[in-house]
Formats: structure tokens, C-alpha cells, sequence
């Protein structure tokens, strides 16, 4: 179940510790923009599809502050790429994590109830984990902006925060 | 001339007005850090909370008191009970603060 979403990740991860000849490979800031946006999309899409889904009190409350959290970092995101005049772009990192948890809903939308509950659990738990090391071993380092450089570590904080708040729930469905 | 210990009178009924003394402790949320972390007050004294993030948080006590804290806002609590707690975000389990009441 989580194998896409690591494969994209691992992917991610492996452009911060390319060889210096590869170093072309590095984020630029419209890039990582970009890539911390959609980070942030994917998991709202997700507590989404779970607030239609389960009937489970603290999933229902952990998708809901997941929406209102992403939501607000998002809305910085788009505030400060406005400021700074930076145009996102798109890339193959964000189009593969696009991909991956475009499968994963799917993967998510056949399950019902308690198995529902569980793998989307599980699965944010390990996305937030992902996406921590995405942004500690590659995003920050490589952005060149203070000013994203600090909201991506304001992200950061916000995704391992979550990771904590996804492994409690999950604790408590067993 | 007015004898002297008549200007004791007013200050004695301040006294009688506010005997507990209390406080208001101000302890700042930004980017996901109280700040500071560690506060020592004394019961009776009130804990106000200013969130400068665009996030809600909480500041919770396991089996204890749990205060909302809204986005770019600020939310009080007056302590009841001498007495150490650590608390923390219900949304963000990593933001953690101390409070030493004493009695």
C-alpha cells in the first residue's frame, strides 16, 4: 500500500544526495514552491476522501484538522510566491506525488470502515514521515529564499506535528 | 495636619481589593513554539496564550485541562491546583510547555 507513495519519495530524496555532477538536479525555489504546495494538496485531497468515508470520531476530527492546517499553509505559500513573484513550476517530483497519491485514493476508495480507517491512517503516518525528510534533506537545504526557506520550516514542524497526531489516532484504532 | 496613619487607609483597602495578588502570564505561540516553554506561577495566576500563527492549536494536559486556542488569537486559563504540568498541542504533539504552579 505504501510502496508508490515511497518509490516518489525516495525519488525525491535521491535528488538531495546526488553526485555533485548531477547537481543541475537540485530544486530551484520555483520548483520547491511547487513541490511543498502539492505535498500540502495531496493530503487535503486525502482527509477529504476520508471525511466522506469514515464514520470514526477521531479519524473524522484528525482529517478536519488536517484540512484546516494545509489549507493555512497553503494560503501562506500562495501568499508568499505572490510577494516574491515567483510562478510555482512544475516538475517531476510533484507530478510523481501527484501520481502516487492519486493511486493510493483509489487504492483507498475501495476499502470500507475500519480497513478504510486503518490504511488511511497508516498511510498519513508514513506520508508525513516522507515528506519530513523530503523537506530536512532536500527542500530547506536547497531553497535559496529566507523567506521559503522559513514558511518550509514552519512546513516542517507543521508535517512532523501531524506524523505525531496520525501515529495517536492510529494507536488508538488498534 | 492630618495625622499620618490616614494615609495608610486607601492603600490597606487596595490591599483588601486584590489579597490574592494574581497575575496574567503571557506565554507566545509563533511557528509552532510556546515561548517561553517553562513558566512559574502560582495559583490564582492566569495564563493567557497569544497565538501569532495562522494555525489553531491547543494547550492540553493529559487527563487535565484542555484550552482551545484559535488562529491568530488568545485564550486564558486562571490555575486551580498547585502543583507541575507539562502540556502540549492536541494538532501538534511536538509543541510542548511546562508550568510550575506553585501554591
Amino acid at each position: 500500500m505504501l510502496t508508490r507513495h515511497t518509490a516518489a519519495l525516495a525519488a525525491l530524496l535521491l535528488l538531495g544526495t546526488a553526485p555533485l555532477a548531477q547537481a543541475a538536479d537540485k530544486p530551484t525555489d520555483p520548483q520547491i514552491a511547487h513541490i511543498a504546495y502539492t505535498a500540502g494538496v495531496i493530503d487535503v485531497e486525502a482527509a477529504k476522501q476520508a471525511l466522506k468515508k469514515s464514520k470514526n470520531k477521531e479519524v473524522l476530527a484528525f482529517a478536519k484538522d488536517m484540512v484546516r492546517d494545509h489549507e493555512a499553509v497553503n494560503k501562506q505559500a500562495l501568499d508568499l510566491v505572490k510577494k516574491l513573484k515567483v510562478t510555482p513550476e512544475d516538475n517531476a517530483t510533484s507530478k510523481a506525488l501527484t501520481k502516487a497519491a492519486t493511486e493510493e485514493r483509489a487504492k483507498l476508495a475501495k476499502l470500507k470502515g475500519a480497513a478504510f480507517d486503518k490504511a488511511y491512517v497508516d498511510n498519513e503516518v508514513a506520508y508525513h514521515k516522507q515528506v519530513d525528510g523530503a523537506l530536512e534533506t532536500l527542500l530547506i537545504p536547497s531553497a535559496s529564499n529566507a523567506e521559503l526557506k522559513s514558511l518550509l520550516e514552519t512546513g516542517l514542524k507543521i508535517f512532523q506535528g501531524h506524523e505525531q497526531h496520525a501515529e495517536h489516532v492510529a494507536s488508538m484504532l488498534k | 495636619m492630618v495625622p499620618k496613619r490616614h494615609l495608610w487607609f486607601p492603600l490597606a483597602l487596595t490591599f483588601i481589593a486584590a489579597p490574592v495578588n494574581a497575575e496574567t502570564i503571557q506565554v507566545t505561540i509563533d511557528k509552532l513554539v510556546f515561548s517561553p516553554a517553562t513558566v512559574e506561577a502560582k495559583v490564582g495566576d492566569t495564563i493567557e496564550w497569544v497565538n501569532k500563527d495562522m494555525f489553531a492549536h491547543t494547550a492540553t494536559v493529559k487527563d487535565g485541562w484542555d484550552v482551545m486556542i484559535p488562529p491568530k488569537n488568545s485564550a486564558s486559563l486562571t490555575l486551580k491546583a498547585a502543583g507541575a504540568v507539562d502540556y502540549f498541542c492536541r494538532f501538534h504533539p511536538n509543541m510542548k510547555g511546562h508550568i510550575a504552579v506553585a501554591p
